[in-house]
């Protein structure tokens, strides 16, 4: 059941491998490329599957949109092989499993999916957020975060059920059908990996920067230019669904700030390092966060942007030691409309 | 017993004993007496013996629940966030248990007598209320912006009148426009309220409440912490919903403004925090702007500062009582000695409460040549022309 | 009686003297599960002179006298069980002196953990003591003498190894001071004299009352770090110990498993804490400590947990005020613990074992093991919590406790600060002889049997 849609011949046929050879993690030429495509294809052992960050990049360098990410993690599963240590991995799948407890509960639109991170419940507050009704608990947890531990399986038990909780507890009878996804995961969820999976999602995922940037405009009048220079920090998970990408702009034209220049943006961002330490590559982490952090020092940045709660947490103690800001992106408009 | 349910849960850990840092003793009546029942555990444990009867009333059992000064240094830092909270709001309930039973001590027992039939616990006649406002250019409320309310210390004790007084004259120069009820005015009810007699504190309050009512009262600035705690937060429940403010808030607005002049010495000043202000109701910046906005003051911080700060021992009707006594392990004795520490000559005050009890302590410390107590307005008016 | 305490008030002034119902309630029991002793007064001395003369008028009439710090050993140590004077010790809380290059620290038995900790930070804030997982009222004496540990223990052993003297008033009561403070002004070590103070640690305050000490301090570097590496197979433990501990630079290796939260449940996590004087040592030390056990993480079966700040500033905190709330698991106020000190490798059958009765006795239950030195032993604690209120409750968590120090000795662990039921099967099993030598000694320091009776005794 749910088995990946995708189709086995592009693959084969593919001249470029753009899905290895881009890879920034792992050092792959065109023929080893080639030669590990077959391996991977024919369910056979391949370096890619232990060496794979699971940083999700591949899913958007694909010209075909052929999920290549989705099939190397539907290998390792096979393939046994773990890239987060078992132990951490089993915590994991009980740590966030749906307690149901979920009750049914109306909503009127604009509705806020906060998924599972009820720490973040403060950010929805002033005029942004005016009138939203906002979702949250282990039972409508968007459960993407599998595809770092090798744990389709997980997502395909899980998610159809927290799909069928949003829509019967919330949004049927409340009649409302779009959900705004206040985690760039969730989006993906939703508009990219579920498809790929045959999972259907009855409602509508409203990436959280549109949303903004619809009500900044509703409040232009309000808006105070904050003149900052601000760093973006691009979750993984935005690979999934990288035509949002335009979003971030918009936000900044609206709020007057300057997205930096800096080498590791948009399609060149890099992972925050936090799956790396759970992966237990730390040299690799130490690496990949000093290049992140000293390209937002030089780059001048004031303030860093963040838009998943697991970046939030890897680097925001990082990123305020060398004198940035960190800051989630709606809190960041929030300070545009002169809230604190 | 209301919030007897918790009673049982405390582990006597001791937390509550001490500041965040665990510098030094920080519960005025453990430190005082050093009997673990005189700890915030010791009450816990010694109330929930009381109401199993394992223990029988007696006078020591009162003096145990009467030596708490209400300071909340350990609701502050009780490391059991389920029932914190509610640490003195048991302890009170255990007072009014004592109440109850007619076993107050004797001073408890005078303090209510007193409020009850003169209105004061001074036993002073209410008509000399106003007194300490002869002479200066203080009007009778009649609808101004502002009501100053003064309550009995401030009112009746000569340390509390000298503070009503600078507080009065320096609001008048900063241009606030306020009156004061004089010989109309009542007890807040504070302190009857943390004592344990729940049915004269309802009734103070309540009668209090009418009053400004029909006097049209919307703003008001108390001179002491406590009547500031009483009015925020006990008396809406009974109807009573006012805008209060504690004197030090007046001032740091209006101190934005002021014109104010150097001294050409600086005076090393450090803030002692009064309770109902700072723990009880978090206002720990307005003092501290205060001071920080004035010429030639230089601000020292207490070790023991801010939610830390060692309470003065004034506190749950301890001022009137006194049952944690002298000895120079008092609490006003132990913050006097720790002012002097930092090197400061003086040590600001915003509650008549701990000008009295630190003022008293210098004496017999006898370190007068060396420290005294201003409070925030007399502080302010050196700097004013 | 009446006699007694006239000359108590006449030694320690009224105001520290106590026979009333008040304090003879709470000083008759402490938070654990041991059923209350009263005592027939409680008494706070301000001074090794007035120790002494307490103890001197014990020694003349011949009644009982308990010496108490914080009150929290939780095995309830500090109850007269024959009643007597409690000496509640905390009004003598100075720190005397902190010598910087040589590292330690001279107290007053009534020190508290805390003070101290808060003195160093503000005075030698280069310098840091081990400090217990007790709150910190806990006082230095009282953790010491009972051979306490702490977050230091990895680097610098039980907290009685750090013991560098005393001074004591002996039960027939002379002062003396042991160690190199006995002959010199410098408080050291115990070292290279006979070793006296022995005579004080372990003893449950049966050989005298302690009034001084000086403990190691250790160095307080700016950088600090934990790891929590997670298997989830007990076997693998003791290696993952030896090898942790053979790195040699962390400050701390102490184990946790708990049945709650759910997601820990079956899981051993090794916590192992360190701290460097720059960055590039802080992740230097990490990788060594990586390094030990790479093996069990490129075998998939073990990894360094990913910490969110606030867990690991919890996991940081010193002393660690989550382990106190523990008490609040059943809304009872109480918990009660078996710290066995056992060698690392029984550390598989111990975590079994404890697994097994905290599920047969469906205790609120967590277990864990703090490492001393480079692996040499462990203290395995097995906690227990309970509601006060709840009489079946406490019975339920006193059988889980009696039989978790049965099965302890059985495979060869030791009950530290055993209570007294406890104490009488540590002397089943103990070598006769040495047990014979405990008498003797007790006999010559304490002829009238006055120091805290009822302890360490057989009926």
């Amino acid at each position: 059941m749910y088995e990946l849609i995708y189709d086995e011949e592009i693959c084969e046929r593919c001249e470029t491998l753009d899905c290895l050879t881009k890879c920034r993690y792992m050092e792959l030429d065109l023929e080893s490329a080639k030669r590990e495509r077959g391996h991977i294809l024919r369910g056979e052992d391949s370096a890619v599957l232990t060496d794979c960050v699971t940083c999700y990049a591949c899913e958007e360098y694909c010209p075909h949109g052929n999920h290549p990410f989705y099939l190397i993690v539907d290998r390792q599963e096979q393939k046994g092989v773990w890239p987060v240590p078992i132990p951490l991995t089993k915590q994991q799948v009980v740590m966030m499993a749906p307690k149901g407890q979920i009750q049914p509960q109306t909503v009127k639109a604009p509705v806020i999916n906060m998924c599972y991170f009820p720490m973040l419940m403060g950010s929805i507050q002033g005029k942004l957020f005016d009138g939203a009704s906002i979702i949250v608990g282990s039972d409508i947890f968007c459960n993407i975060m599998w595809l770092h531990f090798a744990k389709n399986s997980v997502i395909r038990e899980r998610l159809p059920q927290m799909i069928d909780n949003i829509w019967t507890n919330y949004l049927k009878d409340s009649g409302v059908e779009e959900v705004i996804c206040f985690h760039d995961e969730c989006y993906g969820t939703y508009t990219q990996l579920a498809p790929a999976f045959g999972i259907e999602v009855p409602f509508k995922p409203i990436h959280l920067f549109e949303y903004l940037t619809k009500r900044l405009d509703e409040l232009s009048d309000q808006i105070n230019p904050l003149g900052l220079k601000v760093a973006y920090q691009r979750p993984c998970s935005n690979r999934l669904v990288p035509e949002t990408q335009h979003w971030v702009d918009d936000i900044f034209q609206r709020i007057g700030v300057e997205r930096v220049e800096r080498e590791y943006d948009r399609e060149n961002a890099l992972c925050c390092g936090g799956v790396l330490r759970a992966q237990q590559r730390e040299d690799m982490a130490d690496d990949v966060q000093k290049k992140n952090l000293d390209d937002m020092v030089s780059a001048g940045a004031n303030v860093c942007v963040f838009n998943c709660p697991f970046c939030l947490f890897t680097l925001g103690e990082a990123v305020a030691e060398r004198g940035i800001m960190p800051m989630l992106m709606s809190d960041l408009c929030r300070s545009a409309l002169g809230e604190k | 017993m209301k919030y007897e349910e918790i009673l049982h849960r405390c582990f006597r850990c001791g937390y509550c004993k001490l500041p965040s840092d665990y510098l030094d003793i920080n519960c005025p009546s453990y430190l005082r007496f050093r009997f673990e029942t005189y700890s915030p555990g010791g009450r816990m444990w010694l109330l929930r013996a009381w109401l199993d009867g394992e223990i029988k009333t007696s006078p020591r059992l009162a003096e145990i629940l009467y030596s708490c000064a209400t300071c909340a240094n350990c609701v502050e830092h009780c490391v059991f966030p389920k029932f914190k909270d509610d640490l003195l709001n048991a302890f009170i309930a255990g007072r009014e248990e004592l109440v109850n039973e007619g076993a107050v001590p004797p001073q408890v027992r005078d303090y209510f007598k007193a409020i009850n039939i003169q209105g004061n616990p001074y036993k002073l006649p209410q008509d000399e209320r106003g007194k300490w406002a002869e002479g200066l250019d203080v009007e009778p409320y009649a609808g101004q912006e502002y009501l100053f309310y003064v309550g009995c210390v401030g009112s009746y004790d000569e340390r509390g009148k000298k503070m009503a007084q600078s507080v009065a004259l320096l609001l008048g120069n900063l241009g606030v426009t306020f009156g004061i009820l004089g010989s109309r005015e009542f007890c807040d009810g504070n302190e009857v309220r943390s004592m344990g007699e729940r049915g004269l504190f309802e009734h103070i309050a309540k009668q209090n409440i009418e009053q400004f009512k029909d006097l049209g009262v919307k703003k008001m600035i108390t001179l002491s912490p406590h009547a500031y705690n009483a009015i925020r937060n006990d008396y809406p429940e009974l109807g009573g919903d006012f805008d209060v403010y504690h004197y030090s808030q007046i001032l740091k607005q209006m101190l934005k403004n002021a014109e104010l002049k150097a001294s050409g010495r600086p005076l090393r000043v450090t803030f002692h925090d009064p309770c109902y202000l700072g723990r009880h109701n978090k206002e720990f910046n307005s003092p501290r702007k205060v001071l920080l906005s004035l010429p030639d003051v230089e601000f020292i911080e207490m070790d023991r500062s801010r939610d830390n700060a060692l309470c003065c021992g004034g506190g749950g009707g301890n001022f009137f009582t006194d049952i944690l006594g002298p000895g120079s392990d008092s609490p006003a004795r132990a913050r006097v000695r720790e002012a002097l520490d930092t090197g400061a000559e003086v040590i600001a005050v915003a509650c008549p409460n701990c000008a009295k009890m630190l003022e008293d302590a210098i004496k017999t410390e006898d370190i007068e040549d060396s420290i005294r107590v201003m409070d925030l307005a007399e502080i302010v008016l050196t700097r004013c022309d | 009686m009446e006699e007694i305490y006239k000359e108590l008030e006449k030694i320690v002034g009224p105001e520290y003297v106590s026979n009333q119902p008040e304090e003879r309630f709470i000083y008759s029991r402490d938070p654990g599960t041991m059923e209350p002793c009263n005592p027939d007064f409680v008494v706070m001395p301000n001074s090794t002179e007035e120790v002494q003369k307490i103890v001197i008028l014990a020694n003349r009439k011949e009644v009982p006298i308990v010496p108490m710090g914080g009150g929290l050993v939780l095995s309830g140590l500090t109850r007269p069980l024959k009643g007597g004077i409690v000496l509640d010790m905390k009004r003598m809380n100075r720190i005397l002196e902190v010598n910087e290059t040589s590292r330690y620290a001279v107290v007053e038995a009534g020190a508290s953990q805390g003070m101290l900790q808060a003195h160093l930070k503000k005075h030698h804030p280069s310098l840091k003591h081990s400090i217990p997982d007790s709150p910190p009222i806990a006082t230095m004496a009282g953790n010491v003498l009972i051979h306490g540990s702490g977050h230091l223990s990895h680097a610098g052993g039980f907290h009685s190894e750090m013991l560098n003297g005393l001074e004591a008033v002996l039960p027939t009561g002379e002062i003396v001071r042991l160690g190199s403070c006995s002959i010199s002004p410098y408080w050291f070590s115990r070292a290279p004299l006979p070793d006296l103070a022995g005579l004080f640690v372990g003893w449950a305050g049966t050989t005298g009352v302690v009034t001084k000490l000086a403990i190691r301090l250790f160095p307080n570097r700016p950088f600090n770090d934990v790891g929590i590496f997670v298997v989830e197979d007990p076997e693998l433990v003791p290696d993952v110990i030896h090898r942790v501990t053979g790195v040699g630079v962390g400050e701390d290796v102490t184990a946790w498993m708990s049945p709650k939260p759910l997601w820990a449940r079956g899981f051993q996590h090794i916590n192992i804490n360190y701290s460097a004087d720059t960055k590039e040592e802080l992740i230097w030390k990490r990788n060594l400590i990586r390094s030990s056990v790479l093996k069990y993480i490129n075998d998939k079966i073990g990894g360094f947990m990913p910490l969110p700040p606030p867990m690991k500033k919890m996991f940081l905190e010193a002393p660690a005020s989550a382990l106190v709330r523990f008490a609040d698991v059943r809304k009872g106020g109480g918990f009660e613990y078996v710290g066995a000190i056992m060698p690392i490798e029984l550390f598989p059958k111990a975590y079994r074992m404890g697994e097994e009765i905290g599920e047969r006795y469906d205790a609120a239950y967590s277990t864990g093991a703090r490492v001393m030195g480079l692996g040499h032993c462990m203290m395995f604690f097995y906690a227990y919590a309970f509601n006060r209120a709840d009489a079946s409750d406490v019975e339920r968590a006193q059988r889980a406790l009696e039989e978790t120090n049965q099965v302890a000795l059985e495979m060869g662990g030791i009950p530290w600060k055993a209570e007294a039921p406890a104490q009488k099967q540590i002397i089943q099993r103990m070598d006769p002889n040495t047990y014979g030598l405990m008498n003797r000694l007790r006999s010559l320091l304490d002829p009238k049997g006055i120091m805290n009776p009822g302890n360490w005794e057989v009926d």
